[in-house]
């Protein structure tokens, strides 16, 4: 055999080159030729359940051809008459237990499932729906899930468990029951979902979506009292004129300033501005962290909430290396909340701040009671990128044709280093160009720090400032980045400044965004913000005059107590199913006995409360203590640091062991 | 004693060297504690094997061995098979949920007496319809011998005080 022949097979007769393919659905494509599916994602292991894209092979038959490693003189034939029918069938199944209530669907348009039974001209749903109701979760702020409108492709199922190595959902049940649900059916708020979304975005249907503030948002426009002001997200710009034409990574930042405006938006801000302030804080505390001789080192950053919400649920022991700064998006609520009523003439209750995020997890975070002030959250609603394009939608505005209008002061302006954010190894940029002229007093020749930029999921970059070399990481993928703080633990991490970012990519990447079907989509979005950056006047946050005026005004001194109230918070560890505790009564309880609470929590039971427990349980039962005694094991006292953690009556032992414990029963025993 | 169930489950798990491709196992033994999985307990096994709570659950509830439900003291399994299916197993299905006031839905009595369930085969075809209640089987079994069973183990309980 010649290498031509060596490496080609044939697609319906044309010969197509073997090059480094791992399945043969790949090398077809590469055909032009678009086999449909919906359970293959190159990111993603391989399922082979939808069985719509297979092919007939010359000597085998009908293969799914996922599932095929490509061969050298391959037949392969993808569109005969009798897959045609196939694959009809297919799709007339899946219909039959699918809800028929496309023009009410959120992924009306968007969906896979509809785009197939049109290719394939399906025009009547043939079986009944035998299938009842499942009850629809829409227990959180993020995410809504509809497992009605599930095809059970898996896709979710495998991004959470293996790109971000959360696990929230799987399968459960068997034959026409199974479905795709959290644990013990509970909704996604109570459980350790981290809100990413990328279950979303990966979802051929709208079987789960982000969920929509849309009306509440139109609401507080309609509300003649209210002052309505937005923030834009740097990834937004990039992404939102894919809704209405343009080519990815196009940006469209001043149609979408003048789209608000015609909406009713009072004020538009730009979060990038916060984005800047977040870079001179958090690069504050990097090199007090450096000073202070690398304890607390390396430090994470905080940007992410669904970063944030993961090392809460599983590495709650390293929360203290996570940056205290807020993230952009709450910095700027807090700032916006505290400065803007006076000079909008308004007071905070009734100041709308809505932020416009590529993200769901920001839906959560808005949430989040450390982000209230006076009962009030600082930012009242989150929109998503596609939620917005809805509304301008729905307002019939002519995107393309919006004179393009500029950002309102003081809040809308910004450097390029805040821009960037939006892209994975951006937050690592900025804080690179402000600390270089924080450490040796010098500006860095070169503004781009192309060592960060890239694609890997997790890359390293040694940036010397004067006689110091920084050792950064940055990571995209929460199961890249719980390798990290594996490492942390083991002690054996070799960096000191860890960027995280949840979504593939980073916030350009978002479960907000809009749906695409382009491959390389992630790579035109960063292009086009590297481009924004590159337009803009100033490329350091300590060059935006609106910051250090903001400074001067309302925040104080660079990290300093004003600073850390409106600028900085805490995190909390939790629960990964929430309000869980497994009683060991041995007796009815009689509100009489003393009651010995272990903490069987991640990091507990990581340092031992298991074997603590055991003993304890022993002991009890040995000396026949049961009805004196209630012992129970709960999931979380949230001090993991100081862990096993164990409360007898009304206090807590930390760093428990077998011997205190005892003895404190003991003397509980003899003195009642 | 719920002490000592704890204990039993950790040396169930130890002796599975926590690993965990053998959750099965693991679940088949811890079911035999409780009589069933509580949910509690099923967080605790995921956490010690390192599994997300939600792999746990899928698998706990994919096979009909496991149950997350308490069962009844007296659990009737009947047949549904194809044999027992065409020689009406229907209708005593419905005649032990209509003397229980169970549905396909609640398949245990609020006093945790009764449970009645379906089986795909039990392998006694022959017999079909059969019934198993614990660990007796009955054969040939019509609506009314089975709620009389029913009746029998009401009657004995009581009797017994």
């Amino acid at each position: 055999m010649n290498k031509e022949i060596e490496n080609t097979l044939f697609v319906n007769g044309q010969t197509v080159e073997i090059a480094d393919e791992p399945n043969l659905l790949e090398v077809i494509r590469k055909a032009n030729i678009d086999l449909p599916t919906f359970c293959y994602h190159s990111e993603l292991s391989l399922y082979g359940a939808c069985r719509l894209c297979i092919v007939e092979l010359e000597g085998k038959g009908v293969v799914a051809s996922c599932s095929v490693q490509p061969e050298p003189g391959m037949e392969v034939r993808t569109h005969t008459a009798a897959l045609r029918e196939m694959r009809r069938t297919t799709l007339e199944l899946l219909l039959a237990n699918h809800p028929q209530a496309c023009t009410t669907c959120a992924k009306n348009t968007q969906c896979k499932l509809q785009d197939l039974a049109q290719r394939f001209g399906i025009e009547d749903v043939v079986f009944n729906r035998p299938v009842k109701e499942r009850p629809i979760d829409d227990s959180n702020p993020a995410l809504v899930r509809d497992p009605n409108k599930c095809v059970l492709c898996g896709d979710c199922v495998r991004f959470c468990a293996e790109v971000q190595n959360v696990g929230a959902i799987d399968f459960a049940n068997r034959g026409a029951q199974v479905t795709v649900t959290p644990a013990y059916n509970k909704g996604l708020g109570d459980v350790a979902c981290v809100f990413c979304g990328q279950c979303a975005a990966v979802c051929p249907t709208g079987a789960i979506t982000p969920n929509s503030a849309e009306q509440d948002v139109m609401a507080a426009i309609d509300d003649p009292e209210t002052t309505v002001v937005a923030q834009l997200a740097p990834a937004l710009r990039v992404a939102l004129g894919e809704e209405f034409g343009y080519d990815p990574g196009t940006s469209v930042t001043w149609q979408m300033v003048a789209a608000l405006k015609r909406l009713g938006f009072d004020k538009v801000y730009d979060t990038s501005f916060a984005a800047d302030l977040t870079v001179i804080e958090e690069a504050g505390e990097f090199i007090e962290r450096m000073d202070e001789g690398g304890e607390r080192l390396p430090q994470f950053t905080s940007c992410c909430p669904a970063w944030i919400k993961t090392a809460e649920h599983f590495s709650p022991d390293l929360l203290p290396h996570l940056s205290s700064c807020r993230s952009p998006q709450q910095m700027f609520g807090s700032l916006a909340r505290r400065t803007l009523p006076e000079q909008l003439n308004t007071t905070p209750e009734k100041l709308v701040v809505v932020s416009i995020m590529p993200c769901t997890a920001k839906k959560y975070e808005a949430t989040r009671e450390e982000f209230h002030q006076n009962g009030k959250p600082d930012v009242d609603h989150v929109l998503t990128t596609r939620e917005l394009a809805g509304i301008i939608r729905g307002a019939g505005l002519r995107f393309q044709d919006l004179e393009p209008e500029s950002f309102d002061l003081p809040l809308g302006f910004k450097s390029g280093a805040g821009v960037i954010f939006g892209n994975s190894g951006g937050v690592s940029e900025a804080v690179v160009r402000y600390a270089h002229e924080k450490v040796t007093g010098e500006r860095s020749p070169e503004v781009d720090v192309h060592a960060v930029r890239g694609e890997e999921g997790v890359r390293e970059a040694q940036i010397s400032m004067g006689d110091r070399t920084v050792r950064m990481a940055v990571v995209h993928g929460l199961a890249n980045a719980q390798r990290l703080t594996e490492q942390v633990r083991q002690g054996t991490c070799p960096y000191d400044f860890i960027e995280v970012m949840a979504c593939p990519g980073g916030c350009i990447g978002g479960a907000g965004q809009p749906v695409s079907f382009d491959e390389n989509i992630r790579q035109k979005r960063k292009a086009g913000l590297y481009a924004v950056d590159k337009g803009l006047q100033v490329h350091h946050p300590q060059d935006n005059p609106y910051v250090a005026a903001s400074y001067r005004d309302a925040i104080g001194e660079i990290g300093g107590e004003e600073a850390h109230d409106m600028l900085h918070t805490t995190y909390k560890t939790r629960q990964r199913i929430a309000g869980q505790e497994l009683s060991l009564a041995n007796s009815e309880a009689t509100g009489q006995q003393l009651e010995v609470d272990v903490c069987l929590g991640t990091s507990c039971f990581l340092k031992g409360s298991q074997d603590l427990l055991q003993a304890l349980a022993k002991y009890i039962n040995t000396n026949e203590l049961g009805e004196h005694v209630e012992v129970k094991a709960s999931f979380c006292h949230q001090k993991c640091g100081r862990g096993p953690v164990v409360k007898i009556g009304d206090k807590t032992f930390e760093h428990a062991d077998f011997d205190t414990v005892r003895g404190t029963i003991d003397e509980v025993m003899q003195n009642s | 004693m719920a002490v000592k169930k704890f204990e039993d489950v950790c040396d169930i798990l130890d002796r599975q060297g926590r690993n965990p491709a053998r959750l099965i196992p693991v679940l088949q033994e811890v079911q035999k504690i409780y009589g069933y999985l509580p949910e509690e307990v099923l967080t605790f096994i995921a956490t010690s094997l390192d599994l997300p709570p939600a792999r746990v659950y899928g698998v706990a509830t994919f096979y009909a061995h496991f149950t997350l439900e308490p069962k009844g003291r007296y659990v009737f399994r009947l047949c549904d098979g194809t044999a027992c299916h065409v020689k009406g197993s229907s209708d005593i299905l419905n005649a032990l949920r209509d003397k229980l006031g169970l549905s396909e839905e609640q398949d245990t009595t609020s006093d945790k007496m009764f449970t009645v369930e379906t089986v795909s085969c039990l392998g006694a075809c022959g017999l079909a319809p059969v019934m198993t209640v614990n660990e007796s089987v009955y054969g040939q079994v019509t609506p009314e011998k089975a709620t009389e069973v029913i009746d029998e183990i009401v009657k004995n309980e009581e009797d017994n005080g």
